[in-house]
């Protein structure tokens, strides 16, 4: 069995990565010292138990929290998120569980929600017109991208898609922003077997196109069908990070529940 | 392992279909059909009751110059319902702004034009404590706005006293704060000057909804508040801009009331209050919020009046006025549930 460190990329400079980050709630410490590396081009797959500190850990590197101490480097600069939006505009795009998707918008409108196009000139500066066919032929391109621009419509309403297309348009949208880095949260956990594997299709695909994800799942099966390094977290820090081609999913687990200890 | 091809993904997209299906599809995608389809039906109805009386161009200027208050505030209601929320003092906010406007020209004498920006500043600040109290102090917007259906009625009886301003006082027959009533003949249909405003006001918040970033926000953050505010809008200043917005109009609103009854009451318009709702809910605009067109509660302000002046013209008791539209309005929900339901 080989449990590695860091070393697997260890000859490349982490896209985005974190060391001894703290984060105490009262008397309940989430986070505990913990380090994190996410390498270019990787899908890293973060699993462990419930109050391992998994969310706390997520929420802090997309700035949905700010830890009390530890420090965080995304492509060789530090940085200090204190909220969403300051981790986006980084270039870190985080697909929610929630999907955070408004069902009766249309398709290009929720792509482009929240950072709307306007048209070029006086239309746009003085009559804030927004750049709408523009928005469309982007995210039908965001869509294709993703393998999945056969769909005929990008005005329908997002309501009218099953599970696995909207999660495929939160999917589309974070891959159209996320210069750096895509953080997907349990994508695949209200999804049926065939909708799950289109989605880990198309995480696959966006690692293939060079960008980094972190995959957050409790579905050991999923982490190790696509993870290509699994970061192991447990009581508030890494555990073990390990390699899924090397490792079984029972001693995964064993690490995660802290039944085996990693060398 | 997992070997599906993205054109499955992609093959699942496909609509559904047959008859029912296509008409709640087409219902949900072009909101305003419904209602539109009411206007219709009910135009032929009472121009075969109303024995030749209902069509005439005459008539049509009426029923335009009488909802043209009506449709202004239902604007504003509009955009709110839009939010999920509601506005119950619509109609004391008019009234209390129109007040203010009428008071400042008839006993200070300021210049008409300056005593209306007047009263879109206080339209917007009644407008600003909705959204401050929504938003800051997280209380429902119905109860917020029911509260202040009191607390303006009140106020404008203090203020007026319960005096109505005549049209002497306001600045006679040419008054800027009359302009709005002023009639235009096209043949021999009447309308006027307010209604042509409000026609307008549809015309640039239709835009504003649909072409700008802002309409975006407001559909979405009633649509799904998290959901918006995860893609990083910042939804109260989103919430304290549209019952802002919806103050400005009670000015207008106000302005255009005080040309159609050349005169300032604290009790003129009492049924527009609610009447707001009944348009926008007739118009298709789904109470839940995020699902809606202005256009349709354009059509159902007009239904509204259509409704009024229809059965009066069909001789039929104006006792049955309120039934037939209270009826309506159970319809208009009953089709918005149906509707929404595509997306199950």
């Amino acid at each position: 069995m080989t449990i590695t460190s860091t070393s697997v990329a260890a000859d490349r400079a982490p896209m985005l990565s974190a060391t001894g980050l703290v984060k105490r709630f009262g008397r309940v410490t989430a986070l505990n010292g913990s380090d994190f590396e996410l390498y270019p081009g990787e899908i890293l797959a973060v699993i462990g138990d419930n109050g391992a500190g998994k969310s706390s850990l997520i929420k802090c590197l997309s700035g949905a929290m700010v830890p009390d101490d530890g420090e965080m480097f995304l492509d060789g600069q530090r940085v200090a998120f204190r909220r969403p939006q300051e981790a986006r505009a980084a270039g870190i795009e985080t697909v929610y569980q929630t999907l955070a998707v408004a069902p009766a918008l249309d398709i290009a409108t929720n792509v482009f929600l929240g950072r709307e196009r306007r048209r070029p000139g006086p239309l746009g500066t003085v009559f804030r017109m927004l750049d709408k066919p523009g928005m469309r032929r982007d995210a039908k391109k965001a869509l294709d991208d993703l393998g999945i621009g056969t769909l005929q419509d990008i005005t329908q309403a997002v309501e009218t898609l099953s599970g696995g297309q909207r999660q495929a348009v939160a999917v589309a949208r974070a891959a159209a922003f996320g210069s750096k880095v895509v953080i997907l949260d349990e994508p695949t956990a209200a999804l049926g077997v065939k909708e799950s594997g289109q989605v880990l299709q198309m995480i696959r695909d966006l690692r293939d196109k060079g960008l980094p994800i972190i995959l957050i799942s409790h579905n050991m099966p999923h982490v190790f069908d696509v993870a290509d390094r699994i970061h192991i977290q447990r009581l508030g820090r890494r555990a073990a990070v390990v390699d899924p081609k090397s490792v079984s999913m029972s001693d995964a687990v064993a690490i995660m529940t802290g039944a085996m200890t990693a060398p | 392992m997992d070997t599906t091809s993205a054109t499955d993904v992609a093959a699942a997209f496909t609509p559904r279909s047959g008859p029912i299906a296509r008409i709640q599809h087409a219902l949900h995608r072009y909101p305003t059909l419904s209602p539109a389809t009411v206007l219709l039906f009910a135009s032929v109805v009472f121009a075969v009751l109303g024995k030749g009386r209902f069509q005439r161009p005459e008539t049509i200027g009426i029923i335009l110059q009488q909802t043209a208050v009506l449709a202004a505030l239902a604007i504003g209601q509009t955009i709110i319902v839009l939010t999920a929320g509601v506005d119950l003092a619509v109609g004391t906010g008019m009234l209390l702004t129109h007040l203010v406007v009428a008071k400042l020209v008839a006993e200070r004498g300021v210049n008409p034009a300056l005593a209306l920006v007047a009263g879109g500043l206080v339209g917007m600040l009644l407008g600003a404590v909705h959204g401050n109290l929504v938003t800051r102090i997280g209380l429902p917007p119905f109860i917020v706005t029911l509260g202040t259906f009191y607390v303006f009625q009140s106020l404008g009886l203090v203020y007026s006293k319960a005096r109505t301003i005549s049209k002497a006082e306001l600045g006679g027959e040419n008054s800027l704060l009359l302009w709005t009533g002023k009639k235009i003949s096209i043949g021999s249909m009447r309308i006027t000057v307010g209604v042509v405003m409000v026609i307008v006001m549809y015309v640039v918040f239709t835009y504003i909804l649909s072409n700008t970033a802002w309409g975006s926000h407001v559909y979405s953050t009633g649509d799904d508040r998290e959901a918006a505010r995860l893609a990083g809008i910042n939804v109260n200043r989103v919430l304290v801009s549209v019952y802002m917005v919806a103050g400005l109009l009670y000015a207008i609103g106000g302005w255009v009331q005080l040309g159609r009854s050349l005169s300032a009451s604290s009790n003129a318009a009492t049924d527009v209050n609610l009447e707001t709702i009944t348009a926008v809910v007739i118009g298709g605009t789904s109470l839940f919020g995020g699902r809606g067109r202005l256009s349709g509660t354009l059509v159902g302000a007009l239904v509204v009046t259509v409704f009024r002046i229809g059965l009066t013209l069909a001789s039929v008791s104006p006792y049955w006025q309120n039934f037939a539209i209270g009826s309506l309005i159970i319809v208009a929900v009953g089709l918005d549930q149906w509707i929404r339901k595509v997306a199950k």
